[in-house]
């Protein structure tokens, strides 16, 4: 399931679109690029998965569950030092399993601090509490408790999105579908989940090739009420062509023998290895919830 | 829309998983019992449909684009319980695979998009609808409406979702441990967005889609048109005035009461035999209770069956006003549109139960 037919297998050919160009880029070139980020994505992550590093050599369902364990504490967790622990637990893991720092800097840590710092910023002046600065100029007041509360969002939002992004970067994503059912996702789900990856990635391809073979026929700019018309037709195309589409997948399955039931080859096995990280996630997480029950002086309290 | 993990306490998440837990049985059996063997090759192509759907970027007036999340036109397309178990599996294939959204919070967004968002588009669009042939230019309108308010209620519910943490989640010190916000500042900020560009966005790709199968392929509105493909076959035979048609000047009156509701807030003085016990021991109250009882003074303490009974039940939305909305007035209308929206909702449900309590009723079932 790495490829399918027609799709290359190089990021490169999903590279964003004329970069460097000044001008504003129309829908369609929007649409495209996010589709070939997604795509990018999706390769980037086999890539990874497939080097040898710590996490990479584990069960999946290993890594479901321990990973799962410390973002549960990180939600958990009532002082800083817990959520400040387990992230360097998520950097210590990412080190271990030769996850480029860099790749966690830019795909999730900037994209969480700036969307999340954009939120938690007003929370600084409004969160009632102890004034413990005034700004200049304005002199608006900014509290301890709400300094506090920006930092316990975006510590919390960070040390998540290094863990769940841990988790996909080193595992096959159809590993990571499959070993939800170590948490009780039914194998009807379990199957689906996988199916809908594989499609995912087909639709993306023929939404992209609508898009591109519109475009490679259009001269000069569209008005608005036309390119509204346009991404609307598209997506009744798309609709149409997935109804097409399941029933083609259906007759195939039938043609194969499918009558209703579903089963999967589970290949998955528990090595020595494996149980001994589950041991040790599982020490860790009860080490950390422990550690977030805890009452730890912040940052703020003192000043 | 898509709630990330950090902004919502563990318990809150637990809560909305348990919420959402019921309706995803609920929508599972109905739709295997439709689809049988045609369930998995079904659901996963129009799950990886609706997940390439949130990633269009739509043109919007004004020459930006926004994201729609596709809940409308899967709803009028796939059924109420087709919609809800596609567009729950785009959620967590986006929760887990692209970190769109988190991973503890996907319970919530489930709960808010797949699940309130399609009972919301259901519900709007068979009412608008009602019987109108299914190329009817009103399938449109019914669609983009239904798309607005499904992603509204959608967007409400997170507000609430964020509002109430600060309530419930702080520290030892008063500094709350997630979403900072309390309601009257998360329910207007979430809101702005949503009635305005991300509302618009739905309110496009649903009424947008819509027209473009009318004239492409009709087949695909049927399923959420029952009650138009049946007046279809029934040509030439003696129709009686029934279902919705039959209600129509109702709903029209109701319309117009609704518009009509600002009115209320230029009345003067007191609703004559409508006062709380408080409003005794209230000079100005007692002054308007005088003022319309012919000048007649109101005993100086409350009566003490009211007094017993006040205490029965304290309404969520006292004298019409929520108390995260500073605007009385605002809260005041706002409060008559909610106030008639769970009324329809209601009398909507019973009425779709005694249907599927018959057992002859096939139109409400969803399905892919």
């Amino acid at each position: 399931m790495k490829t399918i037919s027609n799709q290359p297998t190089s990021k490169a050919a999903f590279a964003r679109e004329t970069p460097g160009r000044k001008r504003r880029q129309s829908f369609i070139e929007r649409t495209l690029a996010s589709f070939g980020r997604r795509m990018e994505r999706s390769f980037y992550a086999e890539e990874l998965a497939k080097r040898d590093g710590l996490l990479q050599r584990l069960d999946p369902r290993v890594k479901v569950i321990g990973l799962l364990l410390l973002l549960i504490d990180a939600a958990l967790a009532r002082n800083l030092f817990a959520i400040g622990c387990i992230f360097g637990i998520g950097i210590t893991l990412a080190l271990l399993s030769h996850v480029p720092i860099r790749t966690l800097a830019t795909r999730a840590w900037l994209g969480a601090l700036l969307f999340t710092g954009v939120i938690a910023l007003p929370s600084i002046f409004i969160t009632p509490g102890r004034v413990v600065y005034h700004l200049p100029l304005l002199s608006w007041p900014v509290t301890a408790q709400g300094l506090q509360s920006a930092l316990y969002l975006i510590t919390r939002v960070e040390t998540a999105v290094t863990l769940s992004l841990l988790l996909v970067l080193c595992t096959l994503w159809t590993h990571v579908l499959k070993a939800l059912s170590v948490l009780g996702v039914p194998v009807v789900f379990i199957v689906i989940l996988g199916m809908t990856y594989r499609y995912i990635f087909l639709m993306l391809q023929t939404a992209r090739d609508m898009f591109e073979s519109r475009q490679s026929r259009m001269i000069g700019v569209m008005d608005g009420p036309e390119r509204r018309r346009l991404a609307a037709a598209s997506v009744g195309v798309l609709l149409t062509k997935s109804f097409h589409l399941s029933s083609e997948v259906y007759l195939a399955m039938q043609s194969r023998g499918f009558r209703g039931v579903v089963d999967t080859l589970d290949d998955f096995k528990m090595q020595r290895v494996d149980w001994l990280a589950l041991i040790v996630f599982v020490l860790l997480a009860i080490l950390m919830f422990w550690l977030g029950r805890q009452s730890f002086a912040g940052p703020f309290t003192v000043l | 829309m898509h709630i990330p993990d950090g902004y919502l306490s563990p318990a809150t998440c637990a809560a909305l998983y348990a919420a959402a837990a019921p309706f995803w049985y609920v929508a599972l059996r109905r739709v295997k019992r439709l689809l049988h063997t045609r369930l998995v090759p079904q659901l996963s192509v129009f799950a990886a449909f609706s997940f390439v759907i949130m990633m269009f970027n739509l043109p919007l007036p004004g020459g930006t684009t926004g994201h729609a999340v596709g809940v409308g036109i899967a709803t009028i397309v796939l059924g109420l319980w087709g919609s809800m178990l596609a567009i729950s599996v785009a959620l967590l294939i986006q929760a887990i695979l692209f970190g769109d959204g988190g991973v503890t919070a996907f319970g919530a967004n489930a709960f808010n998009m797949a699940i309130v968002g399609s009972l919301v588009a259901y519900a709007v669009y068979r009412v608008v609808a009602g019987r109108a042939a299914v190329t009817a230019p009103r399938r449109v309108f019914a669609a983009a409406l239904a798309g607005y308010a499904a992603i509204n209620a959608a967007a409400l519910c997170a507000a609430i979702e964020f509002g109430i943490q600060p309530m419930f989640f702080h520290d030892e010190n008063g500094a709350p441990l997630y979403a900072p916000y309390p309601l009257h500042i998360a329910v207007p900020a979430m809101m702005i967005g949503h009635l305005t560009f991300a509302g618009l966005a739905e309110l496009i790709v649903t009424g947008g889609v819509v027209a473009y199968l009318q004239r492409t392929d009709v087949s695909l509105l049927k399923l959420t048109a029952p009650a138009s493909v049946r007046d279809a076959v029934r040509v030439g035979a003696d129709t009686v005035q029934s279902g919705w048609r039959a209600t129509r000047p109702l709903w029209m009156g109701l319309a117009l009461l609704m518009v009509l509701t600002p009115l209320g807030l230029l009345a003067a003085g007191t609703a004559w035999g409508e006062w709380g016990a408080e409003d005794f021991a209230d000079p100005a109250a007692r002054e308007q209770i005088a003022a319309a009882s012919h000048n007649q003074a109101p005993p100086a303490q409350p009566p003490a069956g009211l007094s017993r009974l006040a205490n029965l039940w304290t309404a969520p939305i006292p004298d019409y006003a929520p108390p995260f909305l500073k605007s009385a007035a605002f809260g005041y209308i706002m409060s008559a549109m909610v106030g008639t929206g769970i009324i329809i909702l209601v009398f909507f449900l019973i009425g779709w139960l005694t249907r599927v309590g018959h057992g002859s009723e096939r139109e409400s079932e969803g399905s892919v």
